[in-house]
Order: structure tokens, then C-alpha cells, then sequence
């Protein structure tokens, strides 16, 4: 047997791996999540009679609608594949640290919806003429991003163990990440439309995340035990 | 475990007082949605038993080996494994238990080996390539262990199940109908592992198949409406015994 801190990363990267392992073969959620991602973008192309006037106030709204709409495609699936396979109990019967186990959702997910980003910002910066491909979209999506995923995570838990979890898991997520996508949407606005004195957006981003983090973080155990 | 402690409906295998205990449950019940599942039991299991846990359909069977494998909470009483209190000590408690369900509960998209090796991780086993290796070989899957589970037959993937349940050699064995999709042979093979290792392990099954039951135990545990109705050794007890409460039990339903 090991130390503490040494199997609890070893286990959080075990379920990392085994996740992405699972879905690289499965290939079940990232194609989706891509495709739906570059659909709402493309949709709101055409519903919006956006023109150069309007484009940087409407663009990153749009942006993270499509987002966060992805992100509940994958984020339902992370425990509701588990809960399926019955293989979350046999998780659970194993000596597993519960914060390692949400540690390893929360990473995952973070990994299958920024590999859907990448894909989604370069056809945004394409489709809305925006010049949003700059160095500082990094910390603005991996911190929305962040918040979303730690939101999501924890509720992927508890919709998992009800039957309309489709349903329920973005009338969950929804109101809370509320915070946190007006300052990711405000902070992808000043990139391409500064404003002289705006509210610092990203220092918003940082406190919401520490808070959903840590308060996702304590309340998960609880939440996967009966 | 002291047997005073426990209540006057305490059962007790037919081994003596100085055997170290595997598992002693004091006056548990449980709860679901106000309904008792188990009420009150009491009993205590000595290190290498070999326990049948009979009864028919909602008996409480299932979850007794819940609150046993740490995955249900008793709501009332106490559950200690090797000293162990299930509820507190859980994660230690989960190092020292086995658990072989009616479902294999792996991932079909991994391999048998990866299957093993990543449960070989999660109880933290350093020689986990090497377990994997000899199990695998000793379930008689060795050419399939670079397979997807998915592409196994249900007695293969059962088989591997009960290679993962033993991959962290567990002192206290826990089996629901683990005959369940299991052909001759392999039913045959969970047998042998029991018996090899019948010194240092013990093992608590849940069976429909009486027969079976009786014939790879060495203590029978009968629950009957969330109640102990009988417990002792497998050889005082008739299949057509075992029958005969469930049939009690069945008109009592009604």
C-alpha cells in the first residue's frame, strides 16, 4: 500500500485515463458535443441579422450559449455512463478517495469539453469575423469553462441516480452557472470590444470558481453515497 | 466478538468461541422509504466460513451484502468487519472486501487485462500487472485478454468479474448470485477459487440454486422477511427445509 497523497492521484489519474480510454473507443460524446457546438453557432449565425455594428456585442453571447450547451451533452454522460454500467458501485466499493473521484469527473470533463472548444473557437473567430484568436481567450474559456464543469460535475452525480436525467441535469446547472457565463461572455466582449473601466470579469470568474469548486467538491461525497 | 453483546435473536455458525470474527452485526436494520428492509438482525461470522444466504425474493439478502460491502449504511445497529465499523472505517473496510454481483459491472470498452489493471489501481496494488496476469490465467482467459469485454461471452465476462473481485486477495468474499450467466465449468472454477483460499478467506453468497447453495457451504444464513429465520451449519439443512420457508414466507406475503 502506498501513502495518501500518492494514491490519490494515482486513482484520479486511473479514472482519467480509463474515461478517456473508454470514450476515445466509444467515441460516443466528443463527436456530438463538436458537432452540437458548431451547430448553435452556425444557427445563431443566420437567426441574428448580425452586421459589423452588432457582431462583438452578440458573438460571445453566442459563443457560450454553444458552449454550454455542449457541455451538458457530456457532462450528462459522465456519471450517467457509469450509473448504466452498474460500474459506479463497483467504483465505489473500492477504496477510492470520493474528492479523487470527483477530481477525476471534473478533469475529464474539463478535457472532453476543451477539446470541443478548440474546435469551436477557430470556426466562431471564422463565422463572426471576430478577432477573438488572442492569448488572453485561454484564461476566459478555461476559467468559464472551469465553472461550468465544477457545477456540472457535482449534478451529473445527482441526476445520475434519476430517471428523466436528461431533463434534469440543465435545470440543475442552469441558474447556478448563471454568474459564471455573464462573466465569461463579459470578458470574451472586452477581448474584442474593449470598454474603458470595465468591471474586472475575469476576477469574477476566479472567486465563482473557487466557490462552486470548493463547495462541489465537499458536497460530492455526500452526494455519491448513499 | 463478544456474544453477549449481541441480542437474545442472535445466531452464531457452529465454530468455536476463539475463532477470530469476519463479520459480527449487532441488532442492524434498514430502511427504504420507511420500509424495513432487514430488522434487527444479530449474527456473527467467523474468519474462513463458508455462509449460503438463503431466502426468497425481498428477503434482505442483497442488502445485507450492501451494507456488508459498504454501499448501503445501516440505518440502526452495527456492522464491523474484522473490527471494522462499515459506516466509519468504510474505506478501510472496502480494502479487506470482495464483491462478485449477478451483473459483471465492467467497462466494455477496455480490455479483460485493462479492466484489471485499472481496478489493480484503485486498491492501490503495486504488483497489479503481475495479479492480472496470473488471474487471467487462472480464470482461463489468457487469449482473451487483449479483448474488449464487450466482445466476451457472459460466462467469460462473468469469469472476469470474479478475477477482479479477488485481484486485491480480500479476506472477506462477498458473492450475489454470482452463478447467475455461469456455465458448469465456471461455476465449477468459483468453487475451486473458494476452496483454495477456504483458510484465510471467507465468503457470504447469495444463491436461487438450493442445491449449490448447500453443497459449497459450510453455514447456512436463511432470511426470511428481513429477519434471521435460521442460521447453522449447512449439513443439518434440507433443500426441501429451505423450501418449506419460503413457501411459510410466500403465504405470509399474501
Amino acid at each position: 500500500m502506498m501513502n495518501d497523497t500518492r494514491a490519490f492521484w494515482q486513482q484520479t489519474f486511473a479514472i482519467i485515463w480509463k474515461d478517456l480510454r473508454c470514450e476515445l473507443r466509444a467515441r460516443q460524446v466528443w463527436v456530438s458535443m463538436a458537432m452540437f457546438a458548431v451547430l448553435v453557432l452556425v444557427v445563431f449565425n443566420f437567426a441574428f441579422d448580425l452586421r459589423v455594428d452588432n457582431v462583438a456585442a452578440v458573438g460571445p453571447g453566442a459563443l457560450w450559449i454553444a458552449f454550454v450547451f455542449a457541455s451538458m451533452l457530456g457532462l450528462g454522460r459522465t456519471m450517467a455512463a457509469e450509473q448504466e454500467h452498474g460500474s459506479l458501485d463497483r467504483l465505489l466499493l473500492c477504496p477510492v478517495d470520493r474528492k479523487a473521484l470527483y477530481l477525476a469527473k471534473l478533469l475529464g470533463n474539463l478535457i472532453f469539453i476543451g477539446v470541443v472548444e478548440v474546435i469551436a473557437v477557430p470556426v466562431f473567430a471564422a463565422i463572426y469575423s471576430l478577432p477573438i484568436l488572442t492569448g488572453m481567450i485561454v484564461p476566459i474559456v478555461l476559467l468559464g469553462t472551469l465553472g461550468v464543469a465544477a457545477v456540472g460535475t457535482l449534478f451529473s452525480a445527482v441526476a445520475a441516480n434519476t430517471r428523466a436525467r436528461e431533463v434534469l441535469l440543465p435545470l440543475l446547472v442552469f441558474p447556478l452557472i448563471v454568474p459564471v457565463v455573464i462573466g465569461a461572455v463579459k470578458a470574451s466582449q472586452a477581448l474584442v470590444s474593449p470598454v474603458p473601466n470595465d468591471p474586472p470579469w475575469i476576477g469574477l470568474l476566479i472567486a465563482f470558481d473557487v466557490i462552486f469548486l470548493s463547495i462541489s467538491a465537499i458536497t460530492f461525497p455526500y452526494v455519491i453515497e448513499e | 466478538m463478544n456474544a453477549q453483546l449481541v441480542s437474545p435473536l442472535s445466531f452464531e455458525t457452529p465454530h468455536t468461541q476463539a475463532t477470530p470474527m469476519s463479520v459480527a452485526v449487532t441488532r442492524a436494520g434498514k430502511l427504504y422509504d420507511l420500509r424495513p428492509a432487514l430488522r434487527d438482525i444479530s449474527l456473527t461470522i467467523p474468519v474462513g466460513a463458508r455462509v449460503a444466504m438463503l431466502g426468497p425474493n425481498g428477503a434482505g439478502k442483497t442488502t445485507l451484502l450492501r451494507i456488508l460491502a459498504t454501499l448501503a449504511k445501516p440505518s440502526t445497529g452495527r456492522v464491523e468487519i474484522e473490527g471494522l465499523d462499515v459506516v466509519t472505517e468504510a474505506n478501510d473496510v472496502r480494502r479487506v472486501v470482495g464483491y462478485v454481483g449477478h451483473q459483471p459491472h465492467l467497462y466494455d470498452e477496455l480490455t479483460a487485462r485493462e479492466n484489471l489493471l485499472f481496478f489493480a489501481r484503485m486498491y492501490g496494488l503495486r504488483d497489479g500487472a503481475q495479479r492480472a496476469g496470473k488471474l487471467l490465467e487462472r480464470v482461463g482467459l489468457r487469449a482473451k485478454a487483449n479483448q474488449r469485454v464487450r466482445t466476451l461471452s457472459r460466462g467469460q465476462t462473468q469469469r472476469l468479474a470474479l478475477a477482479r473481485g479477488i485481484l486485491h486477495e480480500p479476506r472477506l468474499l462477498l458473492l450475489d448470485e454470482p452463478d447467475t450467466g455461469l456455465d458448469d465449468d465456471a461455476n465449477a472454477l468459483l468453487a475451486e477459487l473458494i476452496r483454495e483460499r477456504a483458510d484465510s478467506l471467507t465468503t457470504i453468497f447469495t444463491t436461487h440454486n438450493l442445491e449449490r447453495g448447500l453443497a459449497l457451504s459450510d453455514t447456512t444464513l436463511v432470511l426470511v422477511g428481513g429477519r434471521v429465520a435460521h442460521m447453522g451449519p449447512a449439513r443439518d439443512l434440507t433443500v426441501d427445509a429451505v423450501r418449506a420457508w419460503y413457501t411459510r414466507a410466500g403465504r405470509r406475503a399474501l
